[in-house]
C-alpha cells in the first residue's frame, strides 16, 4: 500500500515512475532541475530551525533533543494498561499513547447494549475518574507527557486527564496531553463520531480555548491526517486535508475573538509514514514549509514557535501485511528510518503483528528498540536533515508543495473542509483513491511484497494477543459499584450544568472537569450532549 | 424479473469505524453491473436485516474488523431465519482468521473474504450463488 506505480520495458527495465501523489520520478537529477523549480536556498530551505522550517524545527535537531517515542498502548481494564505502560516507560519510551476501546470513543459506557463484545478490545475501557485513576497509576504526569487516541469524547477525556492529575497532586499548569479530538478526520477516515458536525467543532474549539487559560502545556488538538491516509487518500492530499481541517479549528476559535498567534501554536499534528521513502520524506519536508508560509500568509502569524509544524509522525498500520507478517519489521524499520529523516519529533510504530490483533508485549518493544537502534547505533541523531541540498530531494519536495496546494484549492472550491465532510466530497474522494488503489494492486501495477509478489514460502504463526471476556465482566461489575457509592446529587447536579453550559455556548470544560470529579460516566457525560446536540448523519456517498 | 440487476447490501455492523474495505468492494460489485446498497457505520443486526427487506435485497454482505464476527452473525442468521429471509446470499469479510472459517460457513455464511480477498473471486462467488 503507498507504494508507486512502475511501468516496465519487456526487459524487466523501469521506464515509469509514478508516486502516489501524481508526480513522475525521473531516472536522475541535476542541479539544472533545482533551476527548473527555481529553488532558492533561503526561500526554500532556510536554515535548520529558521522559517519555512523546512529542515527541521530546532537547529541542532535530534543532537540537542532526541525524538520522543509513544507507541500506542492500551487494552483490556485499566490496570492492565497501566502495567503495559510502566513496563514500556521501563525499556526507555518516554511518552505515553494511550489506547481507548471502542464503547469509550462512542461514549457510551461498558454495560451499554453497544458496548457488547467490545469492551477491552482494541483499548483501555473508561467509564469514570476511577478508571484514570487506576490507569495513571504511578505515571509522573509532570514529566511523561499523554496522546489520548480519542475524539467524539476528547473534551471528556481531557477534562478526565486534569481531574486525575490535581487528584494526584499535580499542578495543572505543567501537565502534557495531547488529545486526538480530530472529529473531521474521523467523519472522512475512521468512524468514531458522535455529534453532528457544528457542536462537534464547537466542542473542539472549547477545548483549544480553555487550554489556551487553564492547560498551557496541553496540546489541545492532533490533526490527524493518518486516519485519512489509512481510508485511501494520496500523502498530497493527507497533508492538504490534515491543514484544510486545522483551519476550520482555527476559524472556530477566531470566532470568539482571539488570534491564531495565541493558540496555533499548541496544535500537533499526527501524519502518516507507510510506502515509497523519497515521497514520504518530501512530504514532511514541504508540510512543514507550508504550514509556516500559510500560517503567516491567512493569520498573520509572526511568533516563531506558533509556526512550527509539530507532531507525530507515525509507522502507518495499512502498510503492514496479514501475509509474511515478519516482514512487518522490516517495513517498522523503513517507516522509522522515515520519520528520522523527515525530522520527526515524535514518533511510533505499528507493530508487526497490528495486521492482526493489537501488539502483543514481544512485538510492541522490538518496535521500541527500531527507534533505539537508529538514534544511538545508526547515527540518525549526528546530523540535522541529511539529504537537503539533494537535487531529487529538494525538487521533490517542491513539487510535493504544489500539490499539496492543488489538493487544498480543490476543498477551498467547495467551501472549506466542513462543507467539504458535510457533503461528503472529502469521503467520495477518498474512497475513489481507495479504489482505485486497489485495483491497481490486484493487477499487479503497484507491488506489495508477500502480497502480489514473492508469495510463496516464508510464513509463520503469529501469536496473538489474547482477548479476555473476564475483563468486560469485571468492568461491568466495577461500574455498578461505582453508581452505588458515588453520590448522585452531585453526579446529578453537575450533569445538569453541563446541559446548560451546552446548550447555552459557554465553554463545556469547566463543567466537564466538575462532572469527572463527581464521578459522572463517560456514557453520562456523552448522553447529556446527544440530549443537546443531536447524533451525526453520514450523507450518503454511493 | 429477467435482466434485474443483483442487489447488494453492504452494511458494517457494530461500532468498529473503519469501512476502507467495505466502500472498495461496494466500488468493484458496482463496477462489475451489480447495484450495491451501503448502510454506512454503526448498524444493529436488526437495521441491517430491516433494510435487506426494505430494498429487497438479494445479498447481504457485513465488513466486519472488530474481530467480534461469529457473535454478529450469530445473530444475523437466527434473526434472517425468523424472517423468514433465508433466500437471501449471505457473506462477510474484513479481518476474519482461517479458523474461523468453517464455523461461519456451518452457520449458513456461504462466501467469507478476508482481507485481501480480490475482486474476481467475490463477483464471480456472488454470480455463482445468487439467487438472481
Amino acid at each position: 500500500m503507498g507504494v508507486a506505480t512502475y511501468i516496465k520495458d519487456d526487459k524487466d527495465a523501469i521506464k515509469e515512475v509514478v508516486l502516489q501523489s501524481g508526480i513522475k520520478v525521473k531516472p536522475v537529477y541535476t542541479p539544472e532541475d533545482l533551476e527548473r523549480i527555481g529553488f532558492d536556498y533561503h526561500k526554500d530551505l532556510g536554515d535548520a530551525g529558521e522559517f519555512p522550517f523546512t529542515r527541521s524545527l530546532h537547529p541542532m535537531g535530534y543532537r540537542s533533543r532526541n525524538w520522543t517515542t509513544r507507541q500506542y498502548t492500551g487494552f483490556g481494564t485499566p490496570e492492565e494498561t497501566n502495567e503495559r505502560f510502566k513496563l514500556m516507560i521501563s525499556h526507555g519510551q518516554t511518552g505515553l499513547n494511550v489506547a481507548f476501546d471502542l464503547p469509550t470513543q462512542m461514549g457510551y459506557d461498558s454495560d451499554h447494549p453497544m458496548a457488547e463484545g467490545e469492551v477491552g478490545r482494541v483499548g483501555m475501557a473508561v467509564d469514570s475518574l476511577r478508571d484514570f485513576e487506576m490507569a495513571f497509576k504511578d505515571i509522573a504526569l509532570d514529566r511523561i507527557g499523554s496522546g489520548l487516541t480519542i475524539n467524539a469524547v476528547a473534551s471528556v477525556m481531557l477534562a478526565m486527564y486534569q481531574a486525575v492529575a490535581e487528584k494526584f497532586g499535580y499542578d495543572r499548569s505543567k501537565i502534557s496531553a495531547t488529545p486526538q479530538n480530530d472529529i473531521l478526520k474521523e467523519i472522512v477516515g475512521r468512524g468514531a463520531w458522535i455529534y453532528p458536525v457544528e457542536p462537534a467543532v464547537r466542542l473542539i474549539g472549547d477545548t483549544i480555548e480553555y487550554a489556551m487559560k487553564v492547560l498551557p502545556r496541553c496540546n489541545p488538538v492532533s490533526i490527524c491526517g493518518y486516519h485519512i491516509r489509512e481510508s485511501g487518500c494520496t500523502p498530497a492530499q493527507e497533508i492538504s486535508y490534515a491543514f484544510m481541517i486545522a483551519f476550520a479549528y482555527i476559524d472556530n476559535v477566531i470566532a470568539r475573538g482571539y488570534r491564531a498567534e495565541d493558540f496555533v501554536g499548541r496544535f500537533s499534528f499526527n501524519l502518516n509514514i507507510y510506502g515509497n521513502l523519497w515521497e514520504t520524506v518530501a512530504k514532511f519536508r514541504a508540510a512543514r514549509k507550508l504550514w509556516a508560509r500559510l500560517l503567516r500568509e491567512r493569520y498573520g502569524v509572526q511568533d516563531k514557535k506558533a509556526l512550527f509544524l509539530r507532531g507525530i509522525f507515525g509507522g502507518g498500520g495499512s502498510g503492514m501485511t496479514k501475509q509474511q507478517p515478519e516482514n512487518n519489521i522490516m517495513r517498522g524499520a523503513y517507516y522509522a528510518l522515515a520519520a528520522a529523516l523527515s525530522g520527526a519529533q515524535t514518533t511510533a510504530l505499528c507493530s508487526f503483528d497490528e495486521a492482526y490483533t493489537i501488539p502483543t508485549e514481544r512485538a510492541a518493544l522490538l518496535s521500541l528498540r527500531t527507534f533505539q537502534i537508529l538514534m544511538d547505533e545508526i547515527g540518525l541523531r549526528d546530523t540535522v536533515d541529511p539529504l537537503a541540498g539533494s537535487y531529487f530531494i529538494e525538487t521533490l519536495t517542491k513539487e510535493m508543495e504544489e500539490k499539496i496546494l492543488e489538493e487544498m484549492e480543490k476543498v477551498e472550491k467547495v467551501g472549506g473542509m466542513v462543507e467539504a465532510v458535510s457533503s461528503g466530497f472529502v469521503q467520495r474522494e477518498v474512497a475513489r483513491q481507495a479504489f482505485e488503489y486497489e485495483k491497481k494492486l490486484q493487477k499487479g501495477e503497484v507491488i506489495k511484497v508477500g502480497v502480489n509478489q514473492y508469495t510463496e514460502g516464508v510464513d509463520m504463526e503469529v501469536e496473538l494477543h489474547a482477548y479476555n471476556e473476564a475483563w468486560a465482566r469485571l468492568q461491568i461489575d466495577r461500574l455498578k459499584e461505582l453508581k452505588r457509592s458515588r453520590s448522585e446529587a452531585a453526579v446529578g447536579r453537575t450533569l445538569k450544568d453541563l446541559e446548560k453550559a451546552a446548550q447555552k455556548k459557554e465553554n463545556v470544560m469547566p463543567f466537564l472537569v466538575e462532572c469527572c470529579n463527581a464521578y459522572a460516566t463517560v456514557g453520562e457525560m456523552a448522553d447529556m450532549f446527544r440530549a443537546v446536540f443531536g447524533e451525526y448523519v453520514e450523507p450518503n456517498i454511493f | 424479473m429477467a435482466g434485474r440487476k443483483v442487489r447488494v447490501l453492504l452494511a458494517k455492523p457494530g461500532l468498529d469505524g473503519h469501512d476502507r474495505g467495505a466502500k472498495v468492494v461496494a466500488h468493484a460489485l458496482r463496477e462489475a453491473g451489480m447495484e450495491v446498497i451501503y448502510t454506512g457505520l454503526h448498524q444493529t443486526v436488526a437495521s441491517i436485516v430491516n433494510q435487506a427487506m426494505q430494498e429487497d435485497v438479494d445479498v447481504i454482505g457485513l465488513s466486519i474488523m472488530s474481530g467480534a464476527h461469529i457473535p454478529i452473525c450469530q445473530k444475523l442468521t437466527a434473526l434472517i431465519k425468523e424472517e423468514k429471509m433465508d433466500d437471501k446470499l449471505l457473506l462477510v469479510g474484513g479481518v476474519i482468521p482461517n479458523q474461523d472459517m468453517p464455523r461461519l460457513q456451518e452457520m449458513g455464511i456461504k462466501g467469507v473474504f478476508p482481507g485481501g480477498a480480490k475482486f474476481d473471486e467475490i463477483v464471480q462467488f456472488i454470480r455463482e450463488h445468487s439467487p438472481r
